[in-house]
């Protein structure tokens, strides 16, 4: 990685972790248990550096590990969004009965 | 499919992302924001599985099927009050995952000129964080299973060795940077992230796991970055560092609300062992008398209250009485009682533990508070009902200076006129501290199962009404 590319990097992460720092304050505590699940599936985004290694020309131990990390960021991401739009269906302002 | 468009997938997906936690920030957008967040993880993967470095999909597909399935079956059969240990494991995997890209990264890129210095530090960071957050996860998840004890566990110099081994990863690092050669020091390093994972968990009991699962949140997200650094890839490092601030404030928060410092909570809450056991041995309230009373007398109390504040705590998940509990509130405002909920940050093992179980119970959230919201009610309030909360009503966090929790924001539960205290026993609680609540004269204890209690006291209200 050239050094122009790491600078790339660094404003990139820094800038995100910033921005991410006013969102989430922004999170009433109602919401926290969402909020926990949700960013899960969110980081689960590391399936993206899972798919490569499963799937790239690297060697068949590489590809059994990344078919491991495939494994695990598939149950994150897939079981974190389903599983935070269950909890957020049941957050309700005023009372009604069960659909 | 040309190649140079694909990062623009990732940027859709970082934007998807940003909104998603936009969207948290009330329970109105919440859900349009959530779906927002798997269409943009969506066009991520469509995306990635159009790069030309991927040559098979021969392990895609069933990691994809396989991955979903289970993924989907947790969702959708876990029971609520099993969060905390769902969230737990989601955190493991997530640790596993980036972990493993580590390695293969590492392995795929060895002995070229393309192992930079940099790329070295961020892979090693990658794989000990990534390791660490799997461990250390499994423990927690472990530890609010019951499969190992919720009790701290320490030994003679624990903390000497746990930080030794930070420091020690910490020198690794800087090594390993600087002569990305030495394949075994980027090895180890792993080894070391799973061994402290385990260690570093050990000695927290479950009252702390609010933090540590916070925290671990929070690791899990980092692990997610450095995965981004080492493969260059910024909808990673956007994505991990969303999720390790939301780890990290999440545990600022925690912490604030349990009144411990950050490097206390930063280091896997130093000190508990010590605190709890000298909590268990000099317990203030140890020998006077419980105010028992008899499902009558509750049911009197809670006839003749204009007011009534519930105060969930964990016991209630472990009971499962959320249904319970919101049966009982809605025969009192039947009757025309005002019934206001009172949640605590740390209430439960997570962040938001109690809320959701609330709201499973349908209880509407304009009905829950928050502790400064309602903290001053409790004076004017006619009657309070503790359901399994124990340190967060513990007048002791107050006016006991001797007490390990002296100085946690506590509910004023002793100001009401008189309160109920469900509870499975006269025990002492996880944190294992006397609560003098309990022996105050307008408190009444009643002793059992909280959902079979609050079902009696239901029964009673109505043969009251009748």
């Amino acid at each position: 990685m050239s050094n122009e590319a790491l600078l790339f990097a660094l404003y990139v992460f820094v800038l995100a972790g910033f921005l991410g720092y006013q969102v989430i304050s922004k999170v009433p505590p109602l919401l926290h248990t969402p909020l926990m699940s949700g960013t899960n599936a969110i980081s689960g985004i590391s399936l993206v550096g899972s798919l490569v290694a499963a799937g790239a020309h690297y060697g068949t131990l590489s590809n059994v590990l990344g078919f491991v990390a495939v494994i695990a960021a598939t149950i994150n991401t897939v079981g974190g969004f389903l599983i935070t739009d269950r909890m957020l269906r049941m957050f309700r302002r005023r009372p009604t009965d069960k659909p | 499919m040309n190649q140079a468009y694909i990062p623009i997938a990732y940027l859709i997906a970082s934007v998807c992302f940003i909104l998603t936690l936009q969207g948290l920030s009330s329970p109105k957008h919440a859900r349009a924001g959530n779906l927002l967040g798997s269409i943009g993880m969506l066009i991520a993967v469509v995306g990635t599985l159009l790069l030309k470095d991927i040559e098979s999909f021969r392990w895609i597909v069933p990691g994809l099927i396989i991955g979903s399935l289970i993924g989907a079956a947790m969702s959708i059969w876990i029971p609520m009050t099993k969060m905390p240990e769902r969230i737990a494991l989601s955190h493991s995997f997530g640790g596993l995952a980036a972990a493993l890209v580590g390695v293969v990264e590492y392995i795929h890129i060895q002995g070229t000129p393309e192992l930079t210095h940099f790329k070295m530090g961020a892979l090693a960071l990658e794989v000990f964080l990534g390791f660490l957050t799997f461990t250390g996860s499994l423990m927690a998840f472990g530890k609010l299973q019951g499969v190992i004890t919720g009790a701290p566990v320490t030994w003679k110099g624990q903390n000497a060795i746990n930080i030794s081994m930070f420091l020690g990863a910490l020198v690794l690092l800087v090594f390993v940077v600087l002569d990305p050669t030495r394949s075994f020091i980027f090895y180890f390093m792993g080894v070391l992230g799973l061994t402290v994972g385990v260690l570093a968990v050990l000695p927290i009991g479950g009252a702390d796991m609010p933090v540590v699962i916070s925290l671990l949140n929070s690791y899990a997200g980092l692990a997610s970055a450095s995965t981004g650094f080492a493969l260059g890839n910024p909808v990673l490092i956007i994505a991990g560092a969303l999720d390790g601030t939301s780890g990290f404030l999440l545990s600022m928060k925690m912490s604030k609300a349990m009144n411990r410092s950050f490097a206390n909570v930063l280091f896997g809450a130093f000190g508990t062992g010590e605190g709890t056991a000298a909590a268990a041995a000099g317990g203030s309230a140890g020998g006077a008398a419980y105010n028992l009373a008899s499902l009558e007398d509750a049911v009197g109390v809670l006839d003749a209250a204009q007011s009534l504040i519930i105060v969930p705590g964990y016991g209630m998940a472990v009971s499962q009485a959320q249904h319970a509990t919101r049966e009982l509130a809605q025969i009192l405002e039947g009757k025309g009682t005002t019934v206001k909920y009172a949640v605590h940050p740390v209430a439960g093992r997570m962040p938001g533990h109690m809320n959701v179980l609330l709201a499973e119970a349908n209880v509407p959230y304009d009905q829950i508070f928050d502790l400064d919201d309602i903290n001053d009610e409790f004076a004017r309030t006619d009657a309070v009902l503790v359901v399994g909360a124990n340190d967060v009503v513990n007048p002791a966090a107050k006016d006991n200076p001797g007490s390990p929790i002296y100085g946690m924001p506590v509910f004023n539960v002793d100001q009401a006129r008189a309160v109920i205290v469900l509870k499975r026993s006269v025990n002492t609680g996880f944190a294992g501290i006397e609560n003098e609540l309990f022996v105050r004269p307008n408190t009444m204890m009643v002793l059992g199962d909280a959902k079979k209690t609050l079902r009696e006291l239901t029964q009673g209200l109505k043969e009251e009404a009748a």
